[in-house]
């Protein structure tokens, strides 16, 4: 078993996570990258997606949203202004939310001003990863 | 004198009164505990985002379009109240301080312009006119992202330049007792003067700049979200003892009115007394 890194993840609402992983993936908003122990200090913004970190060959997929990744002195830190696990997620109501983005951005498409395109997308992309984090 | 029976109905209604105050009471003071974990829980958050906002803005000398300073001509204010009444002064103190603000502000020749988030806030400063938006209904049970909400509808709004200057007024948790209005810039943002510098520079994804740009927006949810919990555990003290009070006094009362009508009870036996012992003496 190689080095292990020490995995913290804090919300408004508390730590959720707090052990030593192997590695731990999450989408930059310069791309995905992978963290492990010994990594240099690094900060990296986030984008509204899924990370995964693993201990033992166990994944464990958590959908984020909002925040950033901290590396330094042997701890990697992500804060985040939401985060869920699977379990967590009511997929129904995902499912509802994706449809419900889906029919404003068309109707946004269609330059109806009412719509908040930002937000819709927004909503989609948060959707989208809910989804996918109860299907890993 | 009033009557036995006006005085026994007052009893048992200032009773009820009691009791509902009571449960009231008991009430704010289980949500009182509520919103004190919630504050616990956001405190590491709060104290990591600060940290890490030090660390990477320090000596940093490039501009950034939320901290741009100008001539305040137009400010405004982001008043934090609680939706719902019956908790003592709480609401008013915090509107006391929005009208002393807002004076000082007209008096230095400043444009005035609220936020209203609560209810209270919304009913109070109507009349001024000058109410841009108003959140209500939301302060009994708000998230996250009733804060970024907010955050971000006043962060565009001072980015189009429609104001200068954006300041929170809310009221700080000392003390079950004590909760003070306090007003807190938010915008433009502060820069950090004389930040420790940190040992080990960091290697930042996409560049620094953009990760100080990323960070700012969300700096300003934590701030509202900060300023609503603070609020949401203020009003729950307020109500707290507020209804402490009132139980307290609604027990005066009913100990007093127990007093008058023993009283009454007592004159309407001697007026019987006298009664009787008047027909008795007519008799003989």
């Amino acid at each position: 078993m190689g080095q292990r890194i020490q995995l913290e993840v804090v919300t408004p609402a508390g730590a959720i996570v707090n052990s030593d992983v192997d590695i731990v993936n999450a989408p930059g908003q310069g791309g995905d990258f992978g963290i492990m122990a010994n990594h240099e200090p690094f900060l990296s913004t986030l984008k509204t997606g899924i990370m995964v970190y693993e201990i033992d060959n166990k994944r464990t997929p958590l959908m984020i949203t909002g925040g950033f990744c901290e590396v330094s002195g042997g701890k990697v830190t992500f804060l985040l202004e939401n985060a869920e696990f699977g379990s967590d997620i009511d997929v129904e109501r995902a499912m509802r939310a994706k449809e419900r983005a889906e029919r404003r951005l068309a109707q946004a498409a269609q330059h109806d001003e009412t719509v908040n395109k930002f937000r819709a997308e927004s909503a989609l992309q948060r959707a989208l990863a809910r989804i996918r984090t109860v299907g890993m | 004198m009033p009557s036995l029976k006006e005085v026994k109905l007052k009893i048992v209604g200032v009773k009820k009164t009691a009791q509902i105050t009571k449960a009231m009471n008991m009430v704010a003071a289980a949500k009182l505990r509520g919103a004190q974990e919630k504050m616990e829980a956001f405190r590491p958050y709060a104290a990591k985002f600060a940290e890490t906002m030090q660390a990477v803005s320090s000596g940093m000398t490039s501009q950034f379009p939320l901290m741009e300073q100008r001539a305040a001509q137009k400010v405004e204010l982001v008043v934090f109240t609680s939706d719902r009444g019956l908790c003592g002064s709480f609401n008013s103190n915090i509107l006391k301080r929005v009208a002393q603000v807002a004076k000082e502000c007209a008096a230095a020749g400043q444009q005035v312009s609220y936020v209203c988030v609560g209810k209270k806030a919304e009913q109070a400063l109507k009349k001024t006119g000058a109410v841009r938006t108003a959140y209500s209904g939301i302060m009994g049970h708000f998230s996250m992202y009733d804060a970024r909400d907010i955050a971000q509808d006043v962060a565009n709004h001072f980015l189009s330049g429609a104001v200068d200057r954006v300041e929170l007024i809310y009221s700080r948790f000392q003390s079950i007792v004590q909760q003070t209005p306090t007003v807190a810039p938010l915008l433009p943002i502060q820069p950090i003067e004389d930040a420790p510098k940190v040992s080990g520079e960091y290697l930042c994804e996409p560049s620094a700049e953009a990760v100080v740009e990323t960070l700012q927006p969300l700096y300003l949810n934590v701030q509202v979200y900060h300023a609503m919990l603070e609020v949401s555990t203020c009003e729950n003290a307020a109500r707290m003892s507020a209804m402490d009070n009132a139980t307290s006094a609604c027990k005066d009362i009913v100990n007093n009115l127990t007093i008058l009508y023993n009283k009454a009870r007592q004159a309407a036996v001697t007026n019987e007394l006298m009664d009787i012992v008047g027909g008795a003496e007519a008799l003989r």
